[in-house]
């Protein structure tokens, strides 16, 4: 089959790879019919991700068509079209049984690898590094599902990829975002990145009652979409002092919820971002935490930080004070994918969104190279989806 | 003969006792989450026979009885005399807190021999013979939690550079 793979900084390939088989009972392959490029995605394609070694297969975006099942799979069927979490999940173990899907103690088969680096191992992840399982992503023509039976989600005849893709990742990602924001009715919630993650924040914020969203980011496009799509107010940080602005939108008070949709390639040219970037460069520092630092420092007192941006190692100079200071809430990690599936398919059957907004492109997946340029340039792109 | 090598892991389980007491009683399925164990065979009430995963043509076997079997809550074992590596262990199932389950403490002993079967038990047991412990229990836990270990082997990729086969070959087993 054809597939996308990782062979170092800015270089993936679409190589002629084997078939997947099933390994394990709970097992399933599905052809896969779409497959999306995440923002995750390039951290890996600008080598921000340890553990990747060459020929591993990427994405974990994707959705299909059952074609194989594994002997203790009884509730799919032949044929079933199925969106399929990032997280591995096994549905068992005390963190899934919580609902807490994406720390899953049983799908990380290198747990051993994230022990040594974070004490505990968080679950495994499709086309996502060593560290975190291994696994052979999704962008491919086919891929291997483990514990399918509690992470295959069946998707009615009269939706069309397009609308429910999404479903895989940065729809519930927004939306768990804006929902660790604990939004009260009045707040103004404030969203750092308008890339996809950044644009179901906002409008998953409105979803859950927000009074005013503000985006803050740097590209005319992005920034467009999230006033057309979201209502929100705009702040460009190329322009505008991002602190000093946000104190001002919210009278003087600093907004209720900051959101870092960003993560750990965040861009400044303020005098610690710079820093940042010499430190990452020489390995003084891994992640590049401009973002979180803003956001630590905007908020109002006793708000709510919540970071759906991907962060992997250590952080300089994180205002921790302040944080403490101001009695803030911070809440992070990985989605919890699998709790949202149903409740928001069922927002997209109701009309409540449409995630078709946030896509630019479509391309064929022998065209992969060409995309990942684009997007991680963000020349006139949001989103794309890859056909195989 | 140099002193008992002594390893003692815990791992929580979302199981109750019985079952696991039940399928770590059947010794035969040992092997199954123990990667160091070729196959185990029962020979009766108290006896069984042991095999080790060994380098070609050579083999580590010992016979062991049965020291203590509470039901549910410990079994305790330990090779005959005259075995290759005099060893011993033990497995202990505690309720854990807020029904969360049941916590397994595991004990493994062992003496290293001397001579050719000793450089062979180093093979088996490696730098980290508690590491290995821990990645049993961890596959124990998999399988009475999920019914399966988590595995990516055999699964298709593109092709790999020299220097990460290298740098695959330098990676710690586990
Ligand atoms: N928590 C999760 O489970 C999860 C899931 C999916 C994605 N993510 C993460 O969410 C983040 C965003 O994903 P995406 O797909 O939207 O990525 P993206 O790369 O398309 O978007 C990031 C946006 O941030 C903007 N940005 C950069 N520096 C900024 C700054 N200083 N201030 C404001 N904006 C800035 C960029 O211009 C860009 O538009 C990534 O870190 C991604 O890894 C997390
Ligand atoms: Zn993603
Ligand atoms: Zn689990």
């Amino acid at each position: 089959m054809k597939a996308v793979c990782w062979h170092g900084k800015d270089d993936v390939r679409v190589e002629h790879v084997p078939d997947p088989q099933i390994l394990n009972p709970r097992d399933i392959i599905i052809k896969v019919t779409s497959t999306a490029i995440c923002g995750s995605d390039l951290h890996l394609y600008d080598g921000y991700i340890p553990t990747m070694e060459a020929g591993d297969i990427l994405g974990h975006e994707f959705m299909g068509e059952v074609v194989e099942l594994g002997k203790a799979v009884t509730n799919l069927s032949i044929g079933d079209r199925v969106v399929i979490p990032f997280p591995i999940a096994c549905g068992n173990c005390f963190f899934c049984q919580s609902e807490l899907w994406s720390l899953c103690d049983n799908s990380n088969p290198n747990a051993h690898i994230a022990e040594a680096l974070y004490g505990y191992a968080p679950a495994g992840i499709f086309g996502y590094s060593h560290m975190l399982g291994g696994y052979a992503g999704g962008q491919a023509e086919y891929v291997r599902v483990p514990y399918a039976d509690v992470g295959a989600l069946k998707i009615p005849s009269d939706l069309r990829d397009e609308q429910v893709l999404f479903l895989t990742d940065i729809f519930p990602t927004g939306y768990m975002a804006a929902e660790n924001g604990n939004i009260k009715p009045g707040d103004v919630v404030a969203v750092w990145g308008a890339g996809p993650v950044g644009q179901f924040a906002l409008a998953s914020a409105r979803l859950l009652g927000a009074e005013r969203v503000i985006s803050i980011d740097r590209i005319p496009d992005r920034l467009e979409l999230a006033r057309r799509h979201s209502q929100a107010e705009t702040i460009n940080f190329d322009e505008q002092e991002v602190i000093e602005t946000l104190k001002e939108l919210t009278g003087g008070r600093g907004p209720d919820v900051c959101i870092d949709a960003v993560g750990l390639e965040a861009h400044g040219a303020s005098v610690d971002a710079l820093m940042d970037r010499v430190k990452a460069a020489t390995f003084l520092e891994t992640d590049r935490p401009h973002v979180l630092r803003e956001a630590i420092q905007a908020c109002r007192k006793g708000g709510t930080v919540s970071v759906p941006g991907v962060y992997g190692g250590m952080l300089d100079k994180v205002p921790f004070g302040a944080a403490f200071g101001k009695g803030l809430t911070m809440r992070m990690g990985q989605t919890h994918v699998h709790r949202y599936l149903q409740p928001l398919l069922e927002r997209i059957q109701r009309g409540d969104i449409d995630p078709t907004f946030v896509i630019s492109h479509h391309f064929p997946l022998a065209e992969a190279p060409r995309a990942y340029e684009l997007f991680k340039h963000r020349v006139d792109c949001t989103k794309v989806v890859l056909k195989p | 003969m140099s002193e008992p090598v002594t390893v003692k892991r815990q791992v929580t389980i979302a199981q109750p006792a019985d079952k696991l007491y039940a399928f770590w009683r059947s010794f035969e399925n040992l092997p199954r989450f123990m990667h160091y164990l070729e196959a185990v065979r029962t020979l009766d009430e108290r006896r069984s026979h042991w095999m080790a995963k060994a380098p070609l043509g050579q083999s580590v076997e010992w016979d062991a009885e049965i020291t203590a079997d509470t039901p549910n809550e410990l079994i305790a074992w330990r090779a005959l005399p005259k075995a290759q590596v005099n060893n011993w262990g033990s497995v202990r199932f505690y309720a854990a807190p807020g029904d969360r389950g049941t916590v397994v403490q595991v004990e493994l002993s062992y003496e290293p021999p001397a001579g050719k079967v000793g450089d062979l038990v180093a093979k088996l047991f490696g730098a980290a013979p508690d590491q290995q412990v821990r990645e049993d229990l961890r596959r124990f836990k998999a399988l009475m939690e999920a019914g399966e270990i988590p595995t990516i082997e055999n699964q298709p990729h593109g092709e790999r550079t020299l220097l990460d086969k290298v740098a695959g070959a330098l990676k710690p087993s586990k």
